[in-house]
């Protein structure tokens, strides 16, 4: 597939956006569970809440890019019994809106608890929020890989281990965001995101890893032979029905040989997983907080940068059985 | 339920391409149009088409087939780009099974190309919307054309009579007969999209020829025992004996 600019960044930035809103709301658990003391609403969850939102914004910015007629764009929230893509259409601004009233209800600090649940756990509005927009956040995840997913006959995306990397290196992403907020407003939670961070980049690792072997193998549902109904070995394709090119030819190929496709796929390896976790095994265990500041910084650097790579590469690596008709250029 | 479909014959196509023009000509300048060409007369040409005719040549040396393939929508009876359009600008039609864009809804988004296997539908570069074969619905239902010009414009052009027009959800449909007899099947049958479409194969045309057909075994002369020295008869012109 033809690996558009519009939806690498859409789908890379929300991701990060969507992690770094887990970590914070993930926080408030630890602090409500008492095991790391209470944050500073203003400071930490609601600037942390801002920076995430502006996160979803840039993806959403970004997601217009690929419309022919942005304009119409309202209408695609319509048809979500059916559509995975309306249905991210919907969950998007909603994860969106939440995030916005969670880091809201921070900021004016509504944090008087409501009510108690056995006497020990104090229930307050920013718990509710974030609550809600954890699902929302999850939700978000599973209608942007779904929207993949769903295609059955590109065999590269139509496994549920889509949704699993596109929760798994977004949340990573964000986590690793959340870390580097983390070292400037609350140093407390330095080590939980810092944990998470590796734990989550791990997760992505595996099913990335297992994606990349499972794309490997595996022999394509259609052929040319069924794609004609012509039962022979050997069928070769004269023409296309097209002088130049058409839109068939440029939409579903990557454009790009199956070299640098490869190269994509090392590159992102070292750049989304291997790189990252050294940098935060460093980090962590570093005695000066800025050069721990550094070095987590760098790695949110070179994973976002690894990730519009791996991005690039899922859709390039992606073949689509309408290239059958379109063979011989 | 009517289900309105083409059969195309593989082994009448000639390969010729005149549905691919007239089809152009007829949704260019028609309710779907216009059908947007980019750069016509330049080096990388492209543009909009609803129908292709593809060339597939099968076997080996001197063993070879030439194929002509012609493709368009095949009016999926499971469509999988319908329920994928965001807007509902993708559509099939209840009373006829025709699946269509409704060109003011389309964001162009492309999502619905992405989920088709055949490759059937193409963005329009000008409009930005996502363009497709019609099955000529703005002809096969005008009232103002004779009766046996409300078939699609590709149907019309063909000078081989390889498309076939007609309902195959109506078992004694032409289209219908053909697809059961003559081995009518379906592209691509693993995704189970169920096209409409049907394409018949290529059949190996062998001529036989028995002595009873240059004998005339059917010769009434010979069948009432009559021998008749010609040379001495007048024949029924007159010239015979001349």
């Amino acid at each position: 597939m033809h690996p558009a600019f519009s939806v690498i960044f859409l789908t890379t930035l929300i991701g990060t956006g969507q992690g770094l809103f887990l970590a914070l709301f993930t926080g408030q658990l630890y602090s409500l569970a008492q095991l790391v003391p209470l944050q500073d609403s203003e400071t930490f969850y609601a600037h942390g809440s801002a920076l995430a939102l502006a996160f979803l914004i840039a993806g959403l910015i970004a997601s217009f890019f690929h419309l022919g007629r942005p304009e119409r764009a309202w209408r695609s929230a319509t048809k979500w019994r059916t559509s995975w893509l309306a249905r991210e259409v919907i969950v998007l601004p909603a994860a969106m809106g939440l995030i916005a009233l969670y880091g809201a209800a921070h900021y004016l600090s509504f944090t008087k608890p409501l009510f108690t649940i056995s006497g020990v756990l104090p229930v307050d509005l920013t718990l509710l929020i974030g609550l809600a927009a954890t699902g929302a956040t999850f939700a978000l995840f599973v209608c942007t890989g779904m929207i993949y997913a769903s295609i059955r006959f590109i065999r590269e995306w139509a496994t549920p281990l889509t949704i699993f990397n596109f929760t798994f290196m977004g949340g990573a992403s964000g986590v690793v965001l959340a870390t580097l907020f983390a070292q400037i407003e609350a140093p407390e939670f330095v080590n939980l995101f810092g944990f998470w961070a590796i734990i989550l980049t791990i997760a992505a690792l595996v099913t990335r890893s297992i994606s990349l072997w499972r794309n490997a193998h595996g022999t394509p549902k259609s052929t040319v032979q069924s794609a004609i109904g012509v039962r022979h070995p050997k069928i070769v394709q004269t023409a296309t029905g097209a002088m130049g090119g058409s839109f068939n030819t440029k939409e579903f190929r990557s454009g790009s040989s199956a070299k640098r496709i490869c190269q994509a796929k090392w590159s992102f390896m070292a750049l989304v997983f291997f790189a990252p976790l050294a940098l935060l095994g460093l980090a962590l265990t570093s005695a000066s907080p800025f050069i721990a500041w550094l070095l987590v910084a760098l790695a949110f650097g070179t994973q976002l940068a690894g990730l519009l790579i791996e991005r690039w590469t899922f859709f390039a690596d992606a073949t689509h059985p309408q290239n059958l008709y379109y063979q011989s250029m | 339920m009517t289900q309105l479909a083409l059969v195309i014959d593989l082994n009448t196509c000639v390969g010729c391409s005149a549905c691919v023009t007239s089809c152009k000509e007829w949704n260019t300048s028609g309710e779907a149009g216009p059908m947007t060409d980019m750069m016509p007369y330049g080096e990388d040409p492209t543009g909009t088409f609803f129908n292709r005719v593809q060339t597939f040549e099968v076997g080996t040396y001197p063993n070879t087939q030439t194929v002509h393939f012609p493709k368009s929508c095949l009016h999926c009876e499971e469509p999988p780009c319908v329920p994928v359009c965001p807007t509902g600008a993708s559509y099939k039609r209840e009373e006829d099974g025709i699946v269509l864009v409704d060109y003011d809804k389309c964001i162009g988004c492309k999502y619905c190309s992405w989920a088709c296997p055949y490759g059937a539908r193409e963005i329009d570069e000008k409009q930005k919307v996502m363009k497709k074969c019609t099955l000529c619905v703005d002809r096969i239902y005008d009232q103002t054309l004779p009766e046996p010009e409300r078939k699609p414009a590709c149907v019309l052009a063909c000078p081989a009579d390889a498309r076939i027009f007609g309902d195959v959800h109506d078992p004694q449909s032409e289209v219908s007969v053909l697809i059961r007899e003559q081995g009518g099947y379906a592209l691509m049958p693993e995704w189970g999209t169920k096209p409409a479409n049907h394409y018949l194969p290529r059949r190996k045309m062998e001529m036989h020829i028995h002595a009873d057909e240059l004998e005339r075994a059917d010769n009434p002369l010979s069948k009432e025992d009559l021998k008749i020295d010609d040379k001495d008869i007048t024949s029924v012109d007159g010239f015979g004996g001349w």
